[in-house]
């Protein structure tokens, strides 16, 4: 994943890029399988890789000519990014070997239907008021792109 | 990681005799795996069989019938020649993306194969989310396809690719929500429980009304996934060459060729689990009989294979407007309807059993 990864960063041709995350986004679905988050992992590779990246190619089939390469920062920018980069990574690093993470052992796998009623109940613990906000901030983005696709039009009738 | 993999329990105590249990447990998922791969690529070769000869009988022609038995060994033979033909592809074009492409395509069809109930004992990967894992490997797939279109660097390709990215990212919707009408119904995706509810009457008995409505549309959507006539705007002969796959020969065009096959192939047999009770007997005459639930449910995929092969050649090719307006217009709403009937008729328990 992690070799992938670079490549997906490294590689100069766009679309190549596009895959190499898409190669990144599965092996995590495929961890996401091993510790039996079966659900977790199944969304994963729907909204991910079947998703987002289909997005991202069709928006590099559109704009991306074959033949054409990304161009090579200049030194300067190198050098920032990268040092912005390592320290991200420390961060990072030092927080997650600070934590202790406890050991669970997982013996039941998620089922959908636990899932589906945690995500509605309305007692403690239960998730019902970000998933009625997600999904009111979901709409409003469908109307809009809605309305930014239609703008033309309403504004020709408007005229006549 | 608990896997429950049904079938293989015989392999794995003679396997386990044999080394220590995790070497065991990896060597019986490779043999599983290379049993599939077999029977599929065969199973494959015979649907292209039979697609031709029911073309035949559709034409009033007679089909191959010389290589074989009334032509059994037709494909065979065409498989065998398209192994040794000469591996071509255009200048220029991204040849780690046009090699990659299908195997892409041919993996997330063998993927999905896995979970399908054959019988009670034959299911390599009872998952609990079975359904919504079918869904989510479909989606891959057509990645393959738009990547093999776009890295040929040629413009039939290309538009053939980007064709099938509309079309397919349209229809998987319907594909889902009609599949979900029937998850109503079961109360669980996992494939295995979803036969067992089944056993007081195929769902779409159970169902009634909605459930045949969701049957139509998930007919009529699963035929443009799998990008067949009257959907092939992907192919489209007379305007594309042929589409997406234009640049490929040899073993690279016969994986697209076959996982196109294999694809409808597990469209009929997702909709004879979810709609005609996968490997139950009808009216469980054989029920006494556990190993017969094979024939039950290949003779019922196999009608439903006949019958998307039916549209093929029955039905002319739709424009790209009208597609995405059937769609778009029709499918989508008359589903998301019918799924609120199918809540209200589950909650007012209105379901007819046997």
């Amino acid at each position: 994943m992690i070799v992938f990864a670079i490549a997906a960063v490294r590689n100069r041709k766009m679309l190549r890029s596009v895959i190499y995350l898409l190669f990144v986004l599965v092996g995590i679905a495929g961890i996401f399988f091993l510790i039996d988050y079966n659900f977790l992992a199944a969304v994963q590779l729907t909204v991910y890789a079947g998703g987002i990246i289909v997005l991202m190619i069709f928006s590099v089939l559109l704009v991306h000519h074959i033949e054409l390469e990304l161009e090579v920062a200049k030194p300067l920018k190198q050098i920032i990014t990268a040092i912005t980069c390592l320290v991200g990574t420390g961060i990072v690093l030092t927080n997650i070997y600070a934590h202790e993470f406890n050991v669970v052992e997982n013996n039941i796998s998620t089922t959908t239907a636990d899932i589906g009623s945690r995500m509605l109940s309305y007692e403690a613990g239960g998730f019902i008021l970000p998933f009625e906000v997600i999904s009111v901030v979901l709409l409003a983005a469908m109307i809009g792109a809605i309305v930014i696709a239609k703008g033309k039009k309403l504004t020709n009738k408007n005229e006549d | 990681m608990r896997i429950p993999l049904s079938i293989t329990d015989n392999i794995q105590e003679w396997l386990v005799s044999m080394m220590s249990e995790s070497a065991a447990s990896y060597v019986a998922m490779i043999i599983v795996a290379l049993i599939y791969l077999g029977i599929f690529a065969i199973a494959g070769l015979f649907l292209v069989l039979i697609e031709r000869r029911v073309a035949a009988w559709f034409q009033l022609r007679i089909g191959p019938n010389r290589v074989g038995f009334q032509g059994l060994l037709q494909t065979m033979a065409d498989a065998l020649k398209l192994v040794s033909k000469e591996l071509t592809g255009t200048d220029r074009a991204d040849k780690f993306l046009y090699n990659l492409a299908p195997y892409f395509v041919i993996i997330s069809a063998l993927m999905a194969l896995g979970v399908m109930p054959f019988t009670k004992e034959f299911q390599a990967f009872d998952i609990n989310i079975g359904i919504f894992f079918l869904i989510a490997i479909s989606s891959i797939g057509v990645i393959g396809i738009l990547l093999g279109g776009w890295a040929s660097n040629n413009k039939f390709a290309l538009i053939g690719a980007m064709r099938s990215g509309v079309q397919t990212i349209s229809y998987e919707l319907s594909v889902g929500l009609s599949l979900l009408t029937m998850i109503l119904l079961t109360g669980s995706l996992q494939l295995s429980e979803i036969v067992e509810v089944q056993k007081g009457g195929w769902l779409i008995v159970q169902g009634h009304i909605p459930a045949i409505i969701a049957f139509m549309i998930y007919m009529i959507a699963g035929t443009a996934e799998t990008n067949r006539a009257p959907f092939d705007m992907v192919e489209a002969e007379s305007e594309l060459g042929a589409g997406f796959h234009t640049e490929y020969s040899g073993m690279k065009f016969a994986y697209f060729f076959l996982a196109e096959f294999i694809n409808m192939f597990l469209i009929a047999a997702i909709a004879a689990t979810v709609f005609f009770g996968a490997w139950l007997s009808p009216f469980g005459i054989t029920e006494s009989i556990p190993w017969l639930g094979v024939f039950w449910f290949l003779a019922k995929t196999l009608v439903l294979v006949f019958l998307m092969m039916w549209f093929r050649w029955t039905f002319p090719r739709l424009r790209v407007d009208q597609l995405l307006t059937l769609e778009w217009k029709y499918l989508l709403p008359i589903n998301l309807v019918n799924i609120v009937i199918m809540a209200f008729i589950v909650w007012q328990k209105l379901i007819i059993q046997i």
